[in-house]
């Protein structure tokens, strides 16, 4: 085996580089074209504006940021602080927990703690604070939220808080009033095109126009998800081949039409053996109850049949099940027990 | 002597029977070096594992097959020891976290932090990542899916998760939003008995009855799985297979038609009291209290006659299989489905004699 060992690492080092070079280029997007500095962030202008004020004036406050996902809170924050600190000093100046991170109240209480009460070495060109940011914060315990109340206010000559969540309700208040929030929306059309069709240039990813469109339609406004699925498409159909809708859509794993159409159909009819198959059926091919309920929703109100009284009651029947679905309800049986309900009601 | 589920599994991504397309699809995504994470979702019985074990070994080569089983002692920040199952080979870890319950997102954690820390040393190595597979991904809590969330974005460079569940309702959005959703749907009627005659020639058993063959994949409810499982029994059974062969069933299953038949028969409480000793007994012998509820409505909606009842049923049924996953103690749910399901039906029954 010795005899062979040499060679082996001299084949390796030299394609360790090649390595290397092949790890970046297989980044996948969402990281490779996060943006760097706040002059990339296309979007969300109000925020935007507001923080690049407080930068240059030195006095940044604490910050909340919410929204829903992919809307560009996580890549707001980072880029802030690049921009602050530069490259070489984000690393001693910047905490970054998540959920991923043990959070519990012994970790606030020790960890940030600590790290909130170090001071800085003087800097020029660098402002006198730290920054923790707790991303993913309402999956942080009442209790963890509490124990950063103090620290936040005593330490704040030092230390600058930023808490990233999807739903502002599950901070708690105290800490909520201590912080300037923003708000995050979910991204225009226009933004998460600019965005896409930048992407397929450079990555020279052949795609139609409508199918772009497409992807921004299933991605409701959430771009990482966008660019997940663009991603995922063209690793699919390999380079060059163009792709279309068709194959957007079965990544996004939407339903078929032709499936909620036949269970649409199902509702006028009065029978109870076509709509158990027709359930067992979509069950059987492994769509998700979950996106099958809300594909038939967004039909709900276009529904020619129905008379509005109708839909309202079946609105009900939909919330009945949503409900029931995200208590870990078999899907089989809600789904059966939804479409026998709105047959009755629609008859 | 391995089961015929087992022994005929295919084990390549080129020897999979039904979705042609996606095996193509998966095939061109291995040979790309550029993988993403996964979310394989599909019923039972569907082929889900079947496609992940390929998928590694089109990643690894015969490798991935080499695997050894062992435990893990996770601590979690409470002292506790949680001991756990895992299945590893040089390339990739199989865990099934929701064994732990709700400490789930304290073997997430750790676990997954280790292998994204671990850098592949051997830079002639083949592929730089490691695989984890998370099997019944739609058991993890909450917890447990919010921790993955950034350790997928930030480890990426050493690590690709493959999770495989039932159903993506459960699965949080952030998390979909950062994996390849994958759907493997059970395979059609037509598809199984041409599985189920493939087998049966390569255990040179004799001529498998067209008609026997559909019935079992009727009877199985297009999982695969099942209906070879069933195949094989049925060969115990009676071999060579004969066109009219009964069907063999669970015992349990036939147990409950007897419940079945109580309930239609009499609907007073002295045969309210007579099932709920059947299902005890159905509970002491580990039969998942869903399953139970959800075979006896089965049964019921098959047996009584009428648009209306059946509608009734359907959704009473619905109603206390949700009570029973969110309550705490089965036999109070079930025995609740019972006793609507009999005044519904004696009720029916009085309006029809009216």
């Amino acid at each position: 085996m010795s005899f062979f060992a040499k060679r082996q690492t001299t084949a390796g080092s030299s394609s360790a580089a090649a390595n290397i070079a092949a790890a970046a280029a297989n980044k996948p997007w969402i990281e490779k074209y996060r943006p760097k500095t706040m002059d990339d962030i296309s979007s969300q202008e109000q925020a935007v504006a507001v923080l690049k004020k407080t930068m240059e004036s030195q006095n940044l406050p604490h910050l909340l940021f919410y929204g829903p996902p992919g809307t560009g809170k996580t890549s707001t924050i980072l880029a802030l602080a690049r921009d602050i600190y530069g490259p070489e000093m984000i690393g001693s100046r910047v905490l970054e927990l998540n959920a991923s991170d043990e959070r519990g109240i012994q970790v606030i209480r020790e960890k940030v703690k600590n790290f909130a009460r170090s001071t800085v070495s003087h800097n020029i060109g660098c402002p006198p604070y730290k920054i923790i940011i707790l991303d993913e914060a309402d999956s942080m315990t009442a209790d963890a939220q509490s124990a950063l109340r103090r620290t936040m206010e005593t330490y704040s000559k030092l230390t600058r808080f930023c808490l990233i969540c999807n739903y502002v309700t599950r901070i708690i208040e105290p800490l909520a009033s201590r912080c300037a929030k923003f708000r995050f929306r979910p991204l225009e059309e226009k933004h998460s095109k600019e965005r896409l069709e930048m992407i397929c240039r450079q990555e020279e990813v052949n795609i139609s126009p409508e199918a772009i469109l497409s992807l921004i339609r299933v991605s409701e406004g959430d771009l990482r998800k966008a660019i997940m699925y663009l991603q995922s498409a063209s690793r699919l159909m390999g380079k060059g081949t163009e792709i279309s809708e068709d194959a957007i859509a079965d990544i996004a794993g939407t339903v078929p039409e032709s499936v909620i159409d036949g269970l649409e159909g199902c509702w006028l009819s009065r029978e109870y053996k076509k709509i158990a198959t027709e359930v067992q059926n979509v069950i059987a091919d492994g769509h998700s109850a979950a996106k099958v309920l809300s594909q038939l929703h967004s039909r709900l109100l276009k529904n020619e049949h129905l008379s509005p009284l109708q839909k309202a009651k079946v609105a009900e029947v939909f919330g009945d099940m949503d409900k029931c679905l995200s208590d870990g309800a078999d899907e089989q049986l809600q789904l059966l027990s939804m479409m026998t309900r709105v047959s009755t009601i629609a008859a | 002597m391995a089961l015929w589920v087992d022994k005929h599994r295919p084990t390549n991504l080129d020897k999979l029977d039904y979705h042609t397309d996606l095996s193509a699809h998966l095939k061109k995504l291995c040979a790309s070096g550029d993988f993403p994470h996964m979310l394989v979702f599909g019923p039972p019985g569907a082929g889900k594992k079947t496609r992940v074990v390929a998928i590694l070994r089109e990643l690894f080569g015969p490798g991935a097959e080499k695997i050894k089983i062992d435990q893990r002692i996770f601590e979690t920040p409470s002292k506790r020891k949680l001991e756990l199952n895992i299945v590893s080979s040089n390339y990739h870890l199989e865990v099934n976290p929701s064994d732990v319950g709700n400490y789930d997102r304290v073997v997430i954690q750790d676990l997954l932090k280790e292998v994204a820390q671990t850098q592949q040393v051997d830079a002639a190595a083949q592929k730089r990542f490691k695989v984890v597979v998370i099997h019944e991904a739609d058991l993890l809590t909450r917890d447990a899916q919010a921790g993955l969330r950034r350790t997928m974005e930030k480890y990426m460079g050493n690590l690709r998760i493959i999770m495989c569940c039932n159903t993506t309702s459960k699965i949080i959005g952030p998390i979909q939003s950062r994996c390849l959703l994958v759907r493997v749907g059970a395979p059609t009627h037509s598809e199984m008995v041409k599985i189920m005659h493939k087998v049966v020639k390569k255990e040179h058993c004799g001529p498998l009855p067209e008609n026997l063959a559909f019935r079992l994949a009727e009877e199985s409810g297009r999982n695969l799985r099942r209906a070879l499982l069933m195949l094989e029994t049925a060969k115990v059974q009676c071999h060579p297979f004969k066109e009219d062969q009964d069907i063999p069933r669970m015992d349990w299953e036939d147990f409950i038609r007897t419940v079945r038949v109580q309930i239609l028969k009499a609907q007073t409480p002295e045969s309210l009291q007579a099932v709920r000793g059947q299902m005890y007994e159905l509970i002491n012998h580990c039969i998942e209290p869903a399953a139970i509820l959800k075979t006896l409505a089965k049964e019921l909606i098959e047996r009584v006659e009428g648009n209306e009842i059946k509608m009734k049923f359907a959704q009473e049924a619905a109603f206390y299989e949700h009570r029973l996953r969110t309550g705490q103690k089965a036999i109070f749910h079930l025995e609740a489905f019972v006793a609507k399901i009999m005044s519904v039906y004696k009720r029916h029954l009085m309006s029809m004699e009216m």
